[in-house]
């Protein structure tokens, strides 16, 4: 149950940060030319890929300790 | 996805010979494989909603990520993303970042419930789900009436996209009607007709193709160009002094300052709320529903959500093109001689490209049309005949007479789609999409929130849909576009009690919700009937594999009796 709850931590963490749009509308620091704006929300798309990667790693392990068990025959 | 946008109209002088050349190829390179997709992963027969309509439920991680990519990233996106960068920057523009990074994990967190308890119970459409659920014909029917509606205007706005390409390329000029439009009819009459024989595997097949091209074009692009025109320092110089000197002439205008290149604080609800409010949208559409549920295992699409941002990347990039079109100094000039930012990107790839590589690029986005429109117009077909045909006109129709239908209703839909777009003002297709996100987003309670609990009451929920339904078309209705005069013109509103802009989905979703909420506990307190729910809580748990989902399924083909509980919870369906 505790991964479960982990893996919600982990999929809500993107949607709170993008959804925060006040601490990344801003032109500085740049990055290759690129204002902070762009670059930081191109860089939430590998980092919420991630998060939402180990999520998923982390259901699949935490799957064998429900009550519900893939094959099971009830 | 769909960018916050006004179209003008379409003009870029003469027909450019090699590119149509490499259009046209490529185009029926794609017509063939759609043709030949019945044979992809061959079933028996495809006379059945499972195989026509869903592929077999057949397809694996690799298929599903192609399939969802095509599907979600529509020819409409490619097209109008960078047209709204390149007319008023970065809030109506660039929100599709942010919006296609928090859609993956929203739909993490339901989509695997949702697939398990469809494939246990045979459900090709949310709809389906709805009934079983709550046994509820009338709540059933407006989530898929909800869904047909809102995907027709989004099947119109895939041929914009073709037109958009085809008008750079130099077609659909003249005055004759019939000439005109001669090539987007071919193109659609083809599309409908591969559809029609091979279902869904024939997006399937053909979404290879269009990725494949849309990520050579877009990594190309982004590598080829910015050195042309002087590097992204200029590039970003060139969009911040064009919206700066947008919102100094609407200043002048006596027109609100709508124009921006980082978000300023009275955009930052619009952006947000924009972002939120189309990725909790996107997922009720049935299209999407459709590529889902054809996924293999519930893993499947859990997987994809951590493997499909590799599109929303490719879209940031897109979008930016928008402001390398500006740097550029791309003027987009219809056919008729106006101005049309929607022209914006297949005029800078003809502008830049040697004519070879802009018929790729043009193919890259006709054929991006094809694949979403060929799925919404199964999805939206598959609604009708499950939700519509068979719940109210023919009870015991058969699964063949139902894909019978449902193949039919495809041609219909997109038949439709072509009337609308020849014959009506192409703003108006945009007008009804954006319209047709906000009503979308008010399915969400009665299909996300009843995956998870039987504690909303189905009258509550109704009422919810239908309060959020009225309040988010009268607010979009008197949205006038400043320019034009019109009614329909955004999807912006002030939100009530925070008093700055946002999109009105979601000012709409709260009333859904709270007024769900408290009639809910009414409805509970005097112990109205919630209606029999047909599932038990295992089959949001089910996997392909399943050895018990297996023999549920077989004995089911056979008679027409409600899945056993093996359980026995009581309120859940008997054990059989």
């Amino acid at each position: 149950m505790r991964k479960m709850a982990l893996a919600g931590v982990l999929l809500v963490i993107p949607i709170v940060v993008l959804l925060w749009v006040p601490h990344y509308a801003k032109v500085e620091p740049k990055l290759f030319g690129f204002p902070f704006f762009f670059w930081y929300q191109f860089l939430w798309v590998f980092i919420c890929s991630a998060l939402t990667w180990t999520a998923y790693k982390l259901t699949l392990s935490a799957r064998g300790k429900t009550t519900h068990k893939v094959g099971e025959d009830r | 996805m769909t960018p916050q946008l006004s179209v003008m109209a379409a003009d870029t002088g003469g027909i450019n010979g090699v590119a149509l050349a490499v259009l046209i190829a490529l185009f029926l390179l794609v017509t063939v494989a759609g043709f030949m997709a019945s044979r992809f992963k061959r079933a028996e027969s495809l006379e059945s909603l499972d195989e026509w309509g869903l592929g077999g439920r057949s397809f694996g991680t690799w298929i599903t990520w192609f399939l969802l990519g095509g599907d979600l990233y529509t020819a409409y996106t490619f097209v109008a993303v960078p047209a709204a960068m390149f007319a008023t920057g970065a809030v109506a523009g660039f929100f599709a970042v942010p919006y296609t990074i928090i859609l993956y994990p929203i739909i993490f967190i339901f989509m695997a419930r949702l697939w398990s308890v469809s494939h246990r119970h045979g459900y090709v459409t949310t709809a389906d789900f709805v009934r079983g659920r709550y046994d509820d014909r009338v709540l059933s029917l407006a989530v898929a009436v909800t869904g047909f509606v809102a995907t027709m205007p989004y099947i119109a706005l895939q041929l914009v996209g073709i037109q958009a390409v085809l008008e750079v390329a130099g077609l659909g000029g003249g005055d004759n009607i019939v000439a005109k439009d001669a090539p987007l009819f071919i193109a659609f009459a083809l599309l409908a007709a591969y559809t029609y024989s091979s279902g869904l595997r024939a997006p399937a097949v053909i979404a290879f193709v269009k990725d494949i091209l849309i990520y050579v074009v877009i990594i190309v692009a982004i590598i080829y160009l910015p050195g042309k025109v002087g590097g992204w320092e200029a590039i970003f110089g060139a969009a911040q002094d064009k919206m700066d000197a947008n919102n100094v002439a609407a200043a002048e205008a006596g027109l609100p300052q709508s124009s921006s290149f980082v978000p300023g604080s009275g955009a930052f609800w619009a952006y947000a709320t924009l972002a939120l409010g189309s990725a909790m949208a996107l997922f009720m559409y049935p299209h999407s529903i459709t590529a889902s549920l054809s996924s293999n295992s519930r893993n499947t699409v859990r997987r994809n959500a951590a493997l499909l941002p590799a599109y929303s990347f490719v879209l940031g990039l897109l979008a930016l093109l928008g402001w390398v079109a500006i740097a550029a100094g791309t003027t987009p000039i219809g056919l008729d001689g106006e101005p049309n930012a929607q022209l914006v990107i297949p005029q800078l790839f003809e502008d830049m490209f040697p004519a070879w590589f802009t018929g790729v690029a043009f193919a890259a986005i006709a054929i991006g049309a094809l694949v979403p429109a060929a799925i919404m117009s199964i999805a939206a077909a598959n609604t009708f005949s499950r939700n519509i045909y068979k719940e109210w006109l023919k009870k015991d129709a058969t699964p063949a007479q139902e894909a019978k239908v449902s193949k039919l209703m495809s041609l219909l839909v997109k038949a439709f789609a072509l009337v609308f777009v020849l014959t009506l003002d192409k703003q108006n297709a945009i007008n009804f999409q954006l319209l047709g996100g906000i009503w979308m987003m008010q399915t969400f309670p009665v299909i996300v929130f009843s995956l998870f609990t039987r504690w909303f009451h189905r009258y509550a929920l109704l009422v919810g849909w239908a309060a959020g339904m009225v309040y988010g078309t009268i607010e979009a209705y008197q949205v006038v576009n400043p320019v034009t005069g019109k009614h329909f013109g955004g999807s912006l509103a002030l939100i009530p009690g925070i008093e700055r802009m946002g999109y009105i989905a979601i000012t709409a979703f709260v009333i859904n919700v709270v007024l769900a909420v408290v009639l809910t506990a009414i409805l509970n307190a005097m112990k109205v009937s919630n209606g029999k729910d047909e599932t038990i809580p295992f089959d949001y748990f089910a996997d392909a594999d399943d050895p018990r989902v297996q023999k549920d399924l077989a004995e089911h083909s056979t008679h027409d009796k409600e899945y056993g509980d093996p359980d026995d919870i009581p309120g859940n369906a008997p054990a059989r």
